[in-house]
């Protein structure tokens, strides 16, 4: 009757062991004095020292954080506005359509994405230099407009499931009480679904921060983020200062993440309780 | 006897000269489902109008097509008048009280009751006087502050009236609106409500599945079935004097009996009722010719029980096989000769010992019942 908790449990611990044993252990070695990456010299933040006196790491951080920010602020409000219209309005012409649409980029194999927006951008720019004479070169924009097509699908689903949630008569009792449309959509709708939108929003951010394939896809000469950056130097051997690098991203991403898994748990928390409490009203 | 029962319901919605309320053959069809069937309605200024019927019959439909939530797929809706064809909801002079409530959830009960004032033409200081008067109308003044999770399902009840109340439109429509409640509180509230609706002298519509509460708050109520309107009259009028058998059946228990009519005399009709075992005598319902087939119907409460033959009225033999008792009163199965099995409901006026009351398993009894207690139905 023991055995199988105990089994259970011992592949769980494994399973989490392979997870997060190795970003433990670049975490501590981010802090190690050795030149060596995998030999333990005592403890040190000199990495860290040296890597904010780092023009091109620096350089690279900041490129990622302003993508980061408008990618994920123009996603968040695309993709609130198709969700809202794919919960809401049931039916148009097209919705169907509309909707693979919004979330084909979830189950594409990243690449192909990648590579799609890469032959886009390439046709674009050949056809504004033909038509203009005007030279573009592929970096902050691109890239920013890839990440928004990518991360537009997580936000977009997010606020989706949670109107499909939500009553829709408290819509439907604000219009009742003499309220527009528009009026309803600021006073009710997105009130009600602030906690979704913030946590897409998040999501959408964490996601463009630390991506690789659809950037290094998109990006040109001079443009490098940082994740891109981590990538290129690791080709040359795993130092320290990589280490150190990669903790900050992962302590970014991972602060990111929980935010907006606290917001959501809480905001759902706080709807079982009203639910409980209709319930209990019903009896 | 009841020699002053009147001949005919009295129908003084057919005078009326202008409904405050008229719906005019009003359908919706959701693809080919027929939720509503040709409904025409009308109601006046100030009264409580129920809509009565099991569920799925269309209530919620219609009402929801008087908010303007849904437009009708045939026929027109006319408020104070006016036609609410293609008015929006925001337009229309109508609050509805929704059966989940939909308040407002980050809002406080304040800011849900007040929420419709913002698009009202008055001063800032009128918009807080009317949200206090509308608190204490409800007694929820010191929930002010708290937000809707935060206060109990009766009280969640009185936020959503108050708040539909608030605007002071001219019709108010209530889903089911006490549905939600334990028996106690809902009866609290019938009063509660009704004292409101006569403070206010708001017309109020509302929906319900539950026979008594209908009765109890409504000055007059429609029955309907299956989209379609089976009676429209005072809860007296549907009670005593149904057209029909779906009617008859819904509200209250009767006791129905296939019949043909064999002469009629005034305003009396001899009907021949086989299961009865012979002949029984009712009030006669206009149009009725001699060898008609109809439904006898008679409710339990008017059916006496006794040992001896009665002197007069029409008289059933038959022998006890069930009863029960109730406190108040008993209920009496009577099974009949034919096999047929009526019941009857007698109250316990005076306080007996089993031994003593009027009668028990397998007692030959009697049940007699008056002619104006008879319902003929030919629907
Ligand atoms: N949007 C819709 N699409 C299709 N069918 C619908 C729609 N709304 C209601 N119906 C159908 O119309 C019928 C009437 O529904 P309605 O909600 O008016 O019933 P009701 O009388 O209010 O019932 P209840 O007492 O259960 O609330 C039901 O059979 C329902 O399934
Ligand atoms: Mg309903």
């Amino acid at each position: 009757m023991n055995r199988r908790p105990v089994f259970l449990m011992s592949v769980l611990a494994f399973g989490f062991a392979f997870f997060y044993v190795p970003i433990l252990s670049m975490i501590v070695f981010s802090f190690n004095n050795a030149r060596l990456a995998t030999v333990w010299g005592g403890f040190s933040t000199k990495w860290y020292a040296k890597l904010f006196s780092n023009d091109q790491v620096l350089e690279a951080a900041w490129l990622s954080v302003r993508i980061a920010l408008t990618s994920a602020t123009v996603a968040t409000i695309l993709g609130t506005m198709a969700g809202i219209a794919l919960a809401r309005f049931k039916r148009f012409r097209g919705r169907t359509f509309f909707s693979g649409l919004v979330t084909a980029p979830l189950i594409m194999p990243e690449v192909i994405t990648g590579i799609s927006t890469l032959i886009f951008f390439i046709l674009i720019s050949n056809l504004l230099e033909a038509a203009f004479g005007w030279k573009t070169q592929r970096g902050f924009t691109t890239i920013t407009i890839a990440h928004i097509t990518f991360s537009l699908t997580f936000v977009t689903a997010i606020i989706q499931s949670r109107l499909r949630d939500a009553d829709i008569a408290v819509e439907e009792a604000a219009m009742d009480l003499g309220s527009r449309p528009w009026q309803v959509m600021k006073d009710i709708t997105l009130p009600i679904i602030s906690p979704a939108i913030l946590s897409g929003w998040l999501l959408a951010f964490t996601i463009s921060l630390d991506d690789v394939v659809i950037t290094s896809f998109t990006t040109g000469p001079g443009s490098t983020t940082l994740p891109i950056l981590i990538w290129s130097k690791v080709k040359l051997g795993v130092t320290p200062d990589i280490n150190a690098l990669a903790t900050i991203t992962v302590c970014v991403v991972g602060l990111g993440v929980i935010i907006a898994g606290v917001v959501l748990s809480r905001a759902e928390r706080r709807r079982d309780l009203d639910a409980q409490m209709a319930y209990r009203a019903n009896e | 006897m009841r020699a002053t029962a009147p001949a005919e319901p009295v129908r003084t919605s057919a005078a009326d000269p202008a409904p405050f309320i008229r719906i005019d053959g009003v359908s919706k069809y959701f693809g080919t489902f027929r939720a509503v069937e040709n409904v025409s309605l009308e109601i006046r200024k100030g009264e409580i109008f129920a809509l009565l019927g099991g569920s799925g019959c269309g209530k919620t439909t219609l009402l929801r097509m008087l908010a303007g939530f849904e437009d009708p797929t045939k026929g027109r809706i006319f408020i104070d008048g006016q036609d609410m064809t293609g008015v929006p909801a925001y337009d229309r002079p109508v609050n509805m009280m929704f059966q989940s409530y939909a308040l407002f959830p980050h809002m406080s009960v304040e800011k849900n009751v007040g929420y419709g004032l913002k698009h009202e033409r008055m001063s800032d200081a009128e918009r807080k006087d009317r949200v206090r008067e509308m608190l204490e109308l409800v007694q929820l003044s010191q929930f002010a502050h708290r937000k809707p999770h935060q206060i109990s399902g009766g009280q969640r009840q009185r936020v959503a009236l108050a708040r539909a109340l608030a605007r002071q439109p001219k019709l108010l429509l209530l889903d089911e609106p006490l549905a939600a409640l334990d028996k106690k509180l809902r009866e609290h509230t019938q009063f509660e409500l009704m004292d409101i609706q006569h403070k206010t002298g708001t017309t109020f519509i509302v929906v319900t599945h539950d026979q008594e509460e209908a009765m109890i708050l409504s000055d007059r109520m429609a029955v309907m079935d299956k989209g379609e309107v089976r009676q429209v009259g005072s809860p007296t009028e549907i009670y005593e004097y149904p057209t029909n058998r779906f009617v008859a059946g819904f509200i209250g228990s009767i006791n129905f009996a296939e019949a043909t009519v064999a002469s009629i005399s005034g305003d009396l009709a001899e009907v021949e009722v086989p299961s009865f075992g012979g002949r029984m005598t009712a009030r006669a319902v206009p149009g009725l010719a001699p060898g008609q087939a109809l439904t006898l119907a008679v409710r339990p409460e008017k059916l006496a029980i006794s040992r001896e033959r009665p002197a007069a009225g029409n008289a059933v033999r038959g022998v006890v096989s069930d009863v029960g008792y109730f406190g108040k009163d008993s209920l009496y199965k009577v099974r009949l000769p034919s096999g047929a099995v009526l019941s009857a409901h007698s109250a316990n006026a005076r306080r007996a010992a089993e031994a003593e009351r009027v009668a028990t398993w397998e007692d030959e009894v009697w049940l007699c019942f008056d002619p104006t207690a008879a319902i003929l139905l030919t629907g």
